[in-house]
């Protein structure tokens, strides 16, 4: 190892920060080189003027497609912390087929998640057998009360339009892109 | 100060009181605003405020605005008048400072034959400042913090008078004014065109004053005294509103004094060269000419503030004694020869 | 002294009791000084009672357990797959990490592998996980000596890692992606191209933080010589991970464990020690694991073997009867799950072994006789996260 130069060390660190103070104020390339413009050199994002897209995958809110949700709880009971609340009835629906039997169909009477408890884990998402719940990547809907954040199946059913659809998968992979069904299918 | 109008002398009085003020405050605000929000912003890639006025250039006013409205703490267990004291006693001394430098050929405070002298005796005042505050505070940190400055600033006295004392030689004068005149009328071997700016035969003075100022305004590298990952925040742990304002433009205003003393003794003061000495545009001139040194030097001052790690006690006080001192002795010893054989 | 007279002895009792009040009266008391639990440099709310004469310390004494959640517990009443949802939150900067070793040992108590493409990505998420922990740690370490730009650059290129775990788990900070028998999606599309990109920033990253820091006079001077821990002193107070390393131990669970699954045994990679054991060796150690860490997922993502990414596993997850540990190399040291099962849906008993509890537990051997600044510089250096401690 060569001798070191006293006091190089402390010239060199000052040139890195001199280099990110050129770079964020000229980012430009070419023909505008010198022309400052820190507002795309810097790596903030002015957040309510400008968005950052989340990624597909980003686990933003929970978006619920009513007409899919048949009542089982299943995504009640395997939440950790247990923040879904479901009440349902079930009634007599006429029969399908002319002079078949009456059908039992399960109505959703309320389908509330607490988003003051919600760990954002997706369990509820994974478990549900009949495709009704969906991650969307929407992200603004803080409310100023703790308790304003339980929303209703209202709130969860409008949350469905922000829902994108599956994104394809890297090459090598085996696993099948999976469709996203249509509101009012069935 | 000649003034074609005579004004009584309580008139002058308020216009000098007026200046002052302004003195101290524009070049807090600018380094704030230019420095402290932007520049270092840019070093670390981000934009700094930008919602507060056009590019977030209203954000001083609503943070002096904050600080107004805070309410004003005073710990239980504080000594109340002392607490309440000490920031008076820091910016004073700041204001001192400025009294005694020269913006044009007449537009001073005051002239003293003495200035060089006095500036770094009053400045020496903002110490006690420190100590009371870090004292009465009753708070550990503070403690810490005061006791930290109260090493830190006597240590770096010395190396700064002992930087001055070679310019001094080389001038032939304490007065800030004829400093400045020195400088306009200088040549350096014969060469004299540029005049004789003394940063140019004096930059290892410049470098000691540079580093002493930066530990007398307690920056990083040498900001122990309120070493925000170590003791909170030192002497100003405890304090909040209007009181913690006043510390904060000390700080920064205590940055443009010694910016303005290094600007006058190492870069030529409110003169440029090509300029006429005593013409009166000068008057006007001048302040605008001292300003814009003054930034750039505080820009050194901050731009190193913000890249550099912090010492630790005992290693800041070794560099002062072992190595800042011994320098600044041997500057004065070669200035001295150079001065008795040119 | 031979006393001539009664008065004269007297005088001289007199004078020693003086003597000695004197001796009283200047006696200088130690001052305590609690750092934290609300301090700016305990990053979380660990407390240390330091004795202080003057700025020297005579004795240190870590408080935890302001923010012990109690996760021991309260795994023992969810089931497997709620688990890695709350062991995310253990270690908060490389979450995805905690989930790894209770998957694997879940994993060995059922007898069942994850395919070797889950392997990989399970791989490539750790490492990640580690370059987005230690790279802060890269920076914060300059923030704890007064260089504030130099963690906003950690926290500036952080955030393209997180991007990144993101647009694959769909979390930036919990993103319960590890599943019994492999994962929960696959990569999508264009990742491995954009992973890339973001791995040569990092190694910029590792450059810059190089220049500003390591090669710094003033870092250097606060760093070295400073919190020196013995390998010995090390292994005896159980520390692992980059600070055991630092002090010449060269112990790294990722080579030295033969039986785990996790792809290690593949790579081109080093082991990193450092002879010093002080805290500059440290932060270099973890430097140059951040440098190999990227090398690591370059190289993964290079090889990344086709298949599925799950194996046969039953919807409802039951772990047979049985005990396991496993531990695997996390950014801060040893992290492993010793799961004690009962045959549930649930396990009986989980004991959670982290790294940073027993890395700051050497904080009263190692803080003691140095000076305030230096308490920082080494709790800084020792790297631990309070999630971490108190669990």
């Amino acid at each position: 190892m060569p001798p070191k130069i006293p006091g190089a060390g402390l010239i060199k660190g000052l040139g890195v920060t001199f280099k990110e103070m050129t770079k964020t104020v000229f980012p430009n390339e070419g023909v505008k080189k010198l022309i400052p413009n820190p507002t795309r050199g810097a790596h903030t994002v002015q957040y309510p003027h400008e968005k950052e897209a989340p990624p597909t995958r980003a686990r933003g809110v929970i978006a619920l497609l009513e007409e899919n949700c048949t009542v089982c709880m299943l995504c009640a009971r395997s939440c950790p912390d247990w923040c879904i609340y479901i009440e349902g009835h079930k009634y007599k629906a006429p029969p399908r087929r002319e002079g078949g039997k009456p059908r039992t169909v399960s109505a959703l009477d309320r389908f509330d998640i607490d988003y003051a408890l919600c760990m954002y884990c997706g369990i509820c998402v994974e478990v549900c057998p009949f495709d009704a719940l969906f991650w969307s990547p929407e992200y603004e809907y803080s409310e100023p009360r703790i308790a304003d954040l339980l929303h209703d199946k209202t709130r969860l059913g409008e949350w469905m339009d922000t829902v994108p659809e599956y994104e394809p998968y890297e090459a090598g992979s085996e696993a099948k892109v999976k469709k996203l069904p249509k509101k009012g299918a069935k | 100060m000649t003034f074609a109008i005579e004004l009584a002398y309580w008139q002058q009085t308020i216009i000098k009181c007026i200046a002052v003020l302004l003195c101290v405050l524009l070049p807090a605000g600018a380094f704030v605003n230019l420095f402290l929000f932007k520049m270092v912003s840019f070093m670390q890639s981000r934009l700094g405020p930008m919602e507060a006025g056009p590019y977030g250039q209203l954000q001083l006013l609503a943070e002096v605005g904050k600080f107004a409205q805070k309410e004003d703490i005073i710990p239980a267990k504080a000594d109340r008048q002392l607490f309440k004291l000490a920031p008076y006693l820091i910016v004073a001394s700041v204001l001192m400072i400025y009294l005694v430098v020269p913006f044009g050929p007449d537009a001073y405070f005051a002239n003293l034959d003495v200035g060089i002298f006095y500036a770094l005796a009053v400045s020496s005042i903002s110490v006690i400042g420190v100590i009371i505050a870090g004292w009465a505070s009753a708070n550990k940190y503070s403690l810490l913090g005061g006791l930290r400055a109260a090493g830190q600033l006597i240590a770096y006295e010395l190396p700064m008078v002992l930087a001055v004392v070679g310019v001094v030689i080389q001038a032939g004068t304490l007065n800030l004014q004829g400093m400045v005149g020195a400088q306009a009328n200088g040549e350096i071997f014969g060469f004299g065109a540029l005049g004789n700016p003394y940063i140019l035969t004096q930059f290892v003075g410049f470098f000691i004053f540079m580093v002493a100022a930066q530990a007398e305004l307690t920056q990083t590298p040498f900001d122990m005294p309120i070493a925000e990952s170590e003791i909170v925040a030192g002497y100003m742990t405890e304090y909040s509103g209007m009181r913690f304002l006043l510390f904060f433009i000390a700080e920064f205003a205590s940055a443009g004094a010694f910016a303005a003393l290094a600007a006058t003794m190492f870069l030529g003061g409110w003169y440029l060269p090509g300029l006429d000495l005593d013409a009166n545009y000068m008057n006007v001139l001048g302040p605008l000419i001292l300003f814009a040194k003054i930034i750039v030097i505080a820009g050194l001052i901050f731009f190193v503030r913000f890249t550099y790690p912090r010492f630790r006690e005992d290693q800041l006080q070794r560099f002062a004694w072992t190595f800042l001192i011994p320098l600044a002795l041997l500057n004065i010893f070669v200035t001295a020869i150079l001065k008795v054989v040119f | 002294m031979t006393a001539v007279s009664d008065r004269e002895q007297l005088n001289y009792i007199a004078g020693q009791a003086a003597d000695a009040r004197v001796n009283v009266e200047l006696e200088t008391e130690g001052m305590t000084l609690n750092l934290g639990p609300q301090h700016p440099a305990t990053h979380g709310t660990l407390r240390i009672i330091v004795k202080l004469d003057g700025e020297q310390v005579i004795a240190a004494d870590p408080v935890m357990g302001y923010m012990h959640r109690g996760y021991e517990k309260l795994v023992e009443v969810r089931t497997y797959p709620q688990v890695t949802t709350l062991v995310n939150r253990i270690d908060w900067l490389s979450s995805f990490c905690n989930e790894v070793p209770f998957i694997l040992a879940a994993e060995k108590l059922m007898e069942i592998e994850a395919p070797p493409r889950a392997q990989w990505i399970r791989t490539i998420l750790f490492e990640m996980g580690r370059i987005s922990n230690v790279g802060l740690f890269l920076g914060e370490m300059g923030l704890q000596l007064g260089a504030m730009t130099a963690a906003f650059y950690a926290f500036r290129d952080r955030e393209y890692v997180l991007n990144q775990i993101e647009a694959v788990t769909g979390g930036r900070f919990h993103p319960n992606f590890d599943r019994i028998g492999g994962l929960k999606d696959d990569l999508p599309k264009g990742w491995i191209d954009e992973t890339k990109r973001v791995m040569s920033r990092m190694r910029d990253f590792c450059d810059e933080m190089e220049d500003l820091l390591v090669g710094n006079e003033i870092f250097e001077e606060r760093m070295r010589g400073i919190g020196v821990i013995p390998a010995e002193v090390g292994l005896s107070y159980g520390l692992s991970g980059a600070n055991i390393r630092a002090s010449g131990v060269d112990w790294d669970i990722r080579r030295d464990d033969t039986s785990s699954p996790l792809p290690y045994r593949d790579l081109d990679w080093k082991v990193w020690t450092h002879p010093d054991g002080d805290s500059f060796a440290r932060y270099w150690v973890r430097l140059q694991e951040v440098r190999e860490a990227c090398n690591m997922v370059d190289q993964l993502v290079g090889g990344l073997p086709s298949g599925p990414i799950m194996a046969k596993v039953p919807r409802i997850i039951k772990v047979p009867e049985g005990e396991a540990y496993v531990a695997t190399e996390n950014p801060l040291g040893e992290m492993g799950y010793y799961i004690v099962s009962r045959g549930d849906l649930g396990p009986f008993r989980v004991k959670i072994r982290s790294a940073s509890f027993n890395n700051v537990s050497i904080t009263p051997w190692v803080l003691r006789g140095v000076y305030v600044p230096d308490v920082i510089t080494i709790l800084g250096s020792l790297y631990f996260i309070l999630g971490d401690i108190d669990r």
